[in-house]
């Protein structure tokens, strides 16, 4: 059987990865798509201690949680689209007319 | 399974305000243009009935869906502060929207959306319900910060606000799993227990302690998490900055705290070092960055950082572990107090911006208030008094607010923090002072063109008129508020 610290240790690296994606990429899908890791990296964590604890709550809120990514993903998206009509660029750095 | 119904009673505000967004989401395409108002009218008339509601049942704490959300006197003082906020900003986008020319029905719908995640999140006893709040109220917000969408301003502001907002729920979220993790339960009880058992050296709670703490600290905006505010704020439809400032700030500081204080209350002489740096650097940033800024928006925006700094120092009276039940109360009653005081005069401040760009100045740079005082006599005495209050002059709401915070932290023994917060506030009179100074001391500038009169509408004065008379009436008479507070504070075990 895996031991619930692989899980936690995959869920971390997760974790991180979406964190440096957010603060190091400047295209804004790919920074849409770190955040999203960051969800799923809590969602790892939920679901292995879910499991773990044999307590179904933490797969309840995972559940929550991929509703909620969708929607956000949804909203995301569609700010990219009108940024995108307005500056035709989907560069984060290049959105700097108020300052940083 | 079936739902009972005593549940479903206890949450009709929260029930009418999101059926309320539906149906005007769902009215709005077949509703003709020129009649969009009747959408606003409704929106209010729907806060006037939950207000009445929540008035009726302030006394009573009850729980409902097993303990997953909280009705007690606490959430519903908050819940009566958002009730007022909200309805100030659509009487206030009624002017506003139709001057910008974005007076659409699905506007109003969002606001209740918002609001109604930020009911939530004032009366969840759980986290994922804190969560779920929290994300109702953000995504209303990202897409309302975008709402001028044929400017470029706004457009950023919904980005960045979007991409940083994020980015502090997914911190907030993985906090929460770790926190599932270690009491295997998401309750607020079941984690306060948890932490009652492990003792205040477990990693794991401290990490995740920690990640809730940037989680909240993004949405009440302090330093070193407050770089989206200034932009957010600017870029926005001024009336979206006034309810982002007011009502989602004073709904995160309410979920903040009862995070903070009942689950996590047991580990508090871990985070009250942390709260107290934070403080004192957000106070420091928020009045100091302030003075530089040329535009209002901007500078409201770092004074309501400054005031999120003041508003912390009941939170750090709260979290004293060496206090005693009262003063940790007092310290926690000063914080809500605070928060309506802000209410009123931030909003106001906000609103006078709105109404100048109305009268056809474009009212954003400090230096277009030139002179205001011999051009608009009533619009200038009103930013007068809502900036005194915001510099905390008496008799003004904002001296009261101030006067409460200090009092709590020189009871708690916290005479150096209050000096310190003194000593900025008399920093931030400077630039509080300065708009009032070019409005008044300065002759208006003939080229600039001058306005010949403003264009009221009734729902403008009526918002005007009740944000002047909350910070004049709050500042002469604040006792029933304060009565209101003291009675509605979290019960310290």
């Amino acid at each position: 059987m895996v031991p619930l610290s692989a899980y936690v240790a995959v869920s971390a690296v997760l974790f991180v990865t979406g964190l440096i994606g957010v603060l190091i990429r400047r295209n804004f899908i790919i920074v849409l798509m770190a955040i999203e890791i960051m969800l799923n990296a809590a969602n790892v964590n939920l679901v292995a201690f879910s499991h773990y604890l044999e307590s179904m709550t933490g797969q309840i809120v995972a559940l929550f949680v991929i509703a909620i990514a969708a929607g956000e993903a949804a909203v995301g998206l569609a700010i990219i689209i009108v940024v995108f009509r307005g500056k035709i660029s989907t560069n984060v750095d290049e959105i700097n007319l108020l300052k940083w | 399974m079936t739902l009972p119904l005593g549940d479903l009673v206890a949450i009709i505000p929260e029930l009418i305000v999101a059926t309320v967004a539906c149906l005007v989401l769902v009215l709005d395409p077949i509703t003709p243009p020129s009649r969009t108002h009747w959408l606003a009218w409704l929106s209010v008339a729907s806060l006037v009935a939950c207000f009445g509601i929540t008035v009726s049942r302030m006394d009573a704490t009850v729980t409902a869906f097993s303990d997953l959300m909280i009705l007690d006197p606490y959430a519903g003082y908050w819940k009566l502060l958002l009730y007022v906020v909200t309805a100030l900003t659509i009487l206030l986008s009624l002017a506003y929207l139709r001057v910008e020319r974005i007076h659409l029905g699905e506007y109003y719908g969002l606001i209740l959306l918002s609001l109604a995640g930020m009911m939530i999140m004032v009366s969840a006893a759980d986290l994922l319900v804190i969560y779920l709040g929290t994300e109702l109220m953000s995504l209303s917000l990202y897409v309302l910060a975008g709402f001028k969408r044929f400017e470029v301003r706004s457009l950023e502001a919904s980005a960045k606000y979007f991409v940083l907002g994020s980015f502090s729920s997914g911190i907030l979220l993985y906090g929460i799993s770790l926190l599932f993790g270690v009491a295997g339960s998401t309750r607020l009880s079941a984690i306060a227990a948890a932490v009652g058992t492990h003792g205040l050296d477990d990693p794991a709670l401290l990490f995740a302690m920690i990640l809730l703490v940037v989680g909240f600290g993004f949405k009440i905006a302090v330093v070193p998490f407050h770089m989206w505010t200034p932009d957010v704020y600017e870029g926005s439809p001024t009336s979206v900055t006034a309810f982002m400032a007011v009502a989602s700030k004073a709904a995160s500081f309410a979920a903040f705290l009862r995070v903070f204080l009942e689950g996590l209350g047991g580990l508090r002489e871990k985070w009250y070092a942390l709260f107290l740096v934070i403080c004192v650097a957000t106070l420091i940033l928020g009045n100091v960055v302030a003075i530089v800024q040329t535009n209002i928006k901007r500078m409201l925006a770092y004074s309501s950082i400054a005031h999120a700094g003041y508003a912390l120092i009941g939170v750090v009276v709260a979290g004293q572990a060496a206090a005693d039940n009262e003063t940790r109360a007092l310290g926690l009653s000063s914080v809500m107090l605070y928060l309506a005081m802000y209410a009123f005069m931030t909003f106001g401040a906000f609103a006078v911006v709105a109404l100048l760009r109305k009268g056809g100045l474009e009212g954003e740079e400090i230096e277009d208030f030139t002179g205001l005082a011999k051009r608009q006599p009533l619009a200038a005495l009103l930013m007068l008094v809502f900036m005194v209050s915001l510099a905390g002059i008496p008799p003004t709401a904002g001296f009261i607010g101030k006067l409460y915070v200090f009092m709590a932290a020189v009871n708690a023994g916290l005479t150096w923090l209050a000096v310190v917060a003194v000593l900025l506030t008399a920093v931030s009179a400077y630039y509080y002072l300065r708009v009032v100074m070019v409005m008044y001391m300065r002759e208006p500038d003939p080229s600039a063109g001058l306005v010949s009169r403003l264009t009221t509408s009734p729902a403008l004065t009526l918002v005007l008129a009740s944000a002047f008379a909350g910070v004049i009436l709050l500042g002469l008479f604040p006792d029933p508020l304060v009565s209101i507070t003291t009675s509605a504070v979290l019960p310290f075990k």
